[in-house]
């Protein structure tokens, strides 16, 4: 354990795998996989990466929609997983906080590519579960994890988390220890929902349901730890030669 | 969704958490005229453990532990994915050593047999049959005996490391199996001839839970719940991981997409895993003993990308989508895309017009496990 | 038949000797066979346990007692220490009561039913006592809607509705199936329709059809596998005695077995000769075994018991084969085909009795 905590400073990274050269967004919206969608509407489009081999496609929020049906008639018949995610942390990461990630799947082409929404907190994203039924319980958890709302969802209910809950939990500001939700046993006694909302507690963690006592870390939380030089001496280390496994 | 008032003949009853056929803590509320279900709904949640933030906040290594956690019954294809998608955002994958790799498809095609067998096990009790669950627990004790040899754990295996394996197999171990192969078709057979051609099995299992290829694709479903419908599809043989592209097996596929095709497409994978075991046992000859890990740092960071990698699991395809911000030695985000919950979620259409007792049908022949929906 | 025992005869010297035959003689012998058959009851719990054990590669109950055999016995003291719960909302007056119901018709119908020769094993050679069984197995199924009803569970309900719908659906086949042996036999006495089979052959044979319907009906009369559609633990938990806890779901238990065990004794008595072992009036028959004395009587009970055996061990064999039938697949069976093939036996037999009697009167 004790060497995994970068004490010393970090040596330059050492030769990574020469990657090749990152390609453009035309170059990748030119890739013939996608290139029919990606001709027929330009403009929905933001930024492409192709990278390890997955083309990652960022689309604008109000296009979404067509953009999957256009995949979904461009035999792009699967929707193979959506999920959020919270760049509030995200090392150097300037736009909005989440992200939507459609992995789409064609049975022809036997490819799959992601679309990537980004929205700022408090902004809907159009749902997609006219297009595919399946998005309806993964947007559901999506809603439920990170609180992104979808538009025209049917059912947008908690799925994992309880009906009352107060947050967010893959919220990158959620605690990891939990919060005092204000579950109780008693709904007449304690109103439900009455707990805090989850970042907004002024609760020290001492008070919180069950776990007393000081916090003890776990694991590596996921920001803090790293000196901030090493961004810019070691943006792509990969793996440390020193130490490297025998 | 919305209240709405009950039929004067309709009754609403909740169907579990606690309830022996529901495979866990799945509770459906499930709204029946009589014993006809009006309608269906899956509530889940009653096993989050939060796994995925627990990713966020550990290093790589210390996450394989935790994947074993969500299949719980199928822990070795979980730790084959989630290091599978370590290894592809490290760009490794292809120095993982071949033995190495075939020790892997070992694990994973045992564990095949073993989640398929408790599989079985509860899906011909639900049904009433109350003797399969017994004999296949004896075949599944053999594997997990194997299990056991291997890494010393027999549910939760762990046995699967970033860049490789941890322990290597032995002769012994390999005659183990072989012998373990040897009986295991005519097992199969017993089995067969307490269902296959049972009167009673096929009045129970015929024509329940229909799911037509359209509506399998646009359901999202993988794996058998996938192929009952007749789409030969898997991830082994579209994005061939670990040796699979060396190996010979066959995907089994159904016609009608009802109960009864998803069991024979179950009982044929399992023949056709047996297969593929021989031909490993075959092949991990020609390696290299010991040979087993790739060059991999202590640390564990991986650059700056994204990664999905997925395998085939029991249930269908499990996929981890790894989000790594280059800085930390933890995934910066860590979905996994569980099938059970996938396929699942197709629970209430299935369902709709039929029965009380084939709701239970239906559940067994989705095979879900609730580690998995709540993660 | 004070005659046969003079000893116990003389102990009731000063009563009159028609409270003796009537009264004091078949109570007696009432509460022996009660007793007994309490006994075989819990002792079946086991051997079902053991004998599926058996089938499934696995042990059973091996560890109170020799190989188990005291596990009958451990069972009920469990069963009675056990806190006994009433749910919130329960029916409290019906919910007592319903355990009881289906246990009392199961045990007097033991009462008409002859475990070997007449007299001594007979307690009530009733005239129409099959008809008299028949009457009281079939209120065995209030006591399950009932507790069903009474237990505010609509797993409960369920269980109830189904075992009520089970039962009036296939006492029908029950009852017709019966009616071919009737025609042959010419009496509703049980111990008629023995002597009659042994005078000839098993009823088995020339009502082959009626035997099997007559089987598969008890089976469901009785809720076992493939049928158990009202106890269904994989569907409705445990159906009508989910909220029964220790004795009371002891007494649901011992009612269910002892209704197997009158329907082991009837499909014997109707269909496989009874006590005897005798073909066309050669073998061991009912004469010859009163003709042997004690022996004799101890001789048919023997066999009679061995009858009843088997088929208690087939309920256990079916368990152990074969899926369970759905809810409408059940009705479907009862009403589309075991009540027309039953129908049609009838019509049959009663063809085959009217040509064989012009034929031997012309």
């Amino acid at each position: 354990m004790a060497e995994e905590t970068e004490q010393k400073p970090a040596k330059p990274a050492p030769a990574a795998p020469a990657a090749p050269p990152a390609k453009t967004k035309e170059e990748v919206l030119a890739d013939p996989i996608v290139a029919a969608v990606a001709s027929a509407m330009p403009a929905a489009f933001v930024n492409a990466k192709d990278a390890i081999g997955e083309i990652s496609l960022y689309v604008a929020r109000e296009s979404i929609v067509d953009v999957c049906r256009a995949f979904k008639a461009d035999s792009f018949t699967y929707l193979v997983d959506l999920c959020g995610s919270d760049y509030s942390t995200f090392p150097g990461h300037a736009g909005e906080r989440f992200c939507v990630n459609y992995l789409l799947y064609s049975f022809e082409k036997n490819v799959r590519i992601r679309l990537k929404v980004f929205v700022a907190d408090d902004v809907s994203v159009p749902s997609v579960t006219s297009v595919w039924k399946t998005a309806n319980w993964h947007e559901r958890e999506t809603f439920d994890m990170f609180g992104i709302r979808f538009e025209g969802h049917p059912n947008l209910e908690r799925i994992l988390m309880w009906e009352g809950f107060n947050g967010h939990p893959l919220r990158k500001d959620f605690p990891i220890r939990g919060i005092d939700t204000g579950a109780r046993i008693y709904p007449e006694v304690f109103p439900p929902g009455g707990g805090p909302a989850a970042g907004s507690t002024g609760k020290s963690h001492e008070d919180v349901n069950i776990w007393k006592g000081p916090a003890v870390p776990y694991g590596r939380s996921p920001k803090g730890q790293v000196p901030e030089t090493k961004q810019v001496e070691a943006p792509q280390g990969s793996s440390d030669e020193g130490k490297a496994d025998a | 969704m919305t209240q709405t008032m009950l039929n004067l003949h309709e009754m609403e009853i909740s169907f579990g958490p606690q309830h022996p056929s529901t495979h866990g803590v799945l509770r459906v509320m499930v709204k029946i005229d009589g014993e006809r279900i009006v309608d269906a709904k899956p509530i889940i949640g009653y096993l989050h453990r939060g796994t995925e933030k627990l990713f966020e906040n550990m290093n790589y290594p210390q996450c394989v532990p935790h994947t074993d956690r969500l299949d719980y019954v199928a822990s070795a294809t979980s730790n084959e994915g989630f290091v599978g998608a370590v290894e592809k955002l490290l760009g490794i994958t292809d120095q993982i050593p071949r033995r190495a790799k075939i020790i892997r498809v070992m694990l994973a095609e045992l564990q095949r047999l073993s989640s398929h067998l408790l599989w079985l096990a509860t899906h011909a009790i639900d049904l009433g049959a109350m003797t399969p669950f017994f004999y296949t627990f004896r075949e599944r004790e053999l594997i997990l005996d194997l299990f056991e040899d291997y890494c010393g754990a027999r549910l939760t295996l762990n046995c699967m490391r970033i860049g490789g394996q941890a322990d290597d197999v032995n002769a012994q171990w390999l005659q183990k199996l072989a012998d373990f192969l040897g009986i295991f078709d005519a097992a199969l057979d017993e089995y067969e001839s307490l269902l296959t051609t049972n009167r009673i099995w096929r009045k129970r299992t015929v024509g329940i839970g229909v799911i037509t290829p359209e509506d399998a694709i646009d359901w999202g479903l993988t794996g058998p719940p996938l192929r009952g419908s007749g789409i030969e599809w898997d991830i082994r043989r579209a994005f061939p991981y670990e040796v699979y592209s060396d190996l010979k097996f066959e995907i089994p596929v159904g016609r009608n997409g009802d109960t009864y095709d998803r069991y024979l497409c179950r009982m044929e994978e399992m023949r056709q895993s047996k297969k593929i075991l021989e031909q490993c046992v075959t092949m991990i000859a020609d390696t290299k003993e010991g040979d087993l890990k790739a060059k991999v740092s202590r640390v564990i960071r991986p650059a700056e990308g994204e990664a999905y990698f997925s395998v085939e699991c029991p249930k269908g395809e499990l996929g981890y989508y790894i989000i790594a911000d280059g800085k930390n030695p933890n995934a910066y985000r860590c979905h996994v895309r569980p099938p059970s919950f996938v396929n699942l979620s197709a629970l209430p259409d299935l369902v709709k017009g039929h029965l009380v007792a084939d709701m239970v049908a239906v559940i067994g022949t989705i095979d879900i496990v609730l580690g998995e929906v709540d993660r | 038949m004070s005659a046969t025992l003079p000893v116990v005869a003389s102990m009731f010297g000063s009563i009159p000797e028609p409270i003796v035959n009537y009264v004091i003689w078949p109570t007696t012998k009432f509460v022996i066979a009660f007793a007994v058959i309490m006994g075989i009851v819990a002792f079946t719990t086991l051997v079902e346990r053991r004998v599926l054990g058996f089938m499934q590669a696995r042990l059973g109950p091996n560890r109170v007692g020799p190989q188990g055999i005291l596990q009958f016995v451990a069972d009920p003291i469990k069963l009675l220490l056990k806190e006994d719960i009433v749910p919130a909302g329960a029916q409290k007056a019906a919910y007592f009561i319903a355990p009881m119901l289906p246990i009392i018709p199961a045990f007097l119908a033991f009462c008409l039913i002859p475990f070997g020769p007449p007299p001594t094993f007979a307690i009530a050679d009733v005239n129409v006592g099959l008809l008299l069984v028949l009457a009281l197995t079939s209120t065995g199924v209030y006591g399950i809607i009932l507790g069903g009803w009474a237990s505010n569970n609509k797993f409960s309900l369920l269980g109830g509705l189904r075992s009520a719908a089970q039962m009036v659906s296939y006492e029908v086949p029950f009852g017709l199936s019966i009616v071919g042996v009737l025609m042959l036999t010419g009496s509703l006495s049980l111990v008629e329709i023995v002597r009659y089979q042994e005078q000839s052959v098993w009823n088995v044979l020339p009502q082959l059809i009626g035997c099997f319907i007559f089987l598969v009906a008890m089976t469901a009369e009785v809720n076992r596998a493939p049928f158990d559609l009202p106890e269904a633990e994989s569907e409705l938990v445990a159906g009508f005695h989910t909220e029964y806890s220790g004795m009371k779901f002891a007494f649901f238990f011992l009612a269910e077995y002892a209704s197997m065990l009158v329907n082991a004794c009837l499909i014997v008595l109707l269909f496989f000769g009874g006590w005897t072992a005798a073909i066309a009036g050669h073998g061991l028959t009912t004469a010859a075994m009163q003709s042997m004395g004690w022996l004799g009587m101890i001789l048919g009970f023997l066999i009679f018991g061995a009858k009843v055996a088997f088929f208690m061990i087939l309920y256990i064999w079916f368990r152990g084969t074969f899926p369970r039938y759905r809810f409408d697949q059940l009705m479907d069976l009862g009403w589309k085909w075991m009540i027309p093939l039953a129908l049609a036996n009838i019509v049959v037999t009663g063809l085959v009795i009217l040509i064989a009697q012009s034929g031997g009167a012309s």
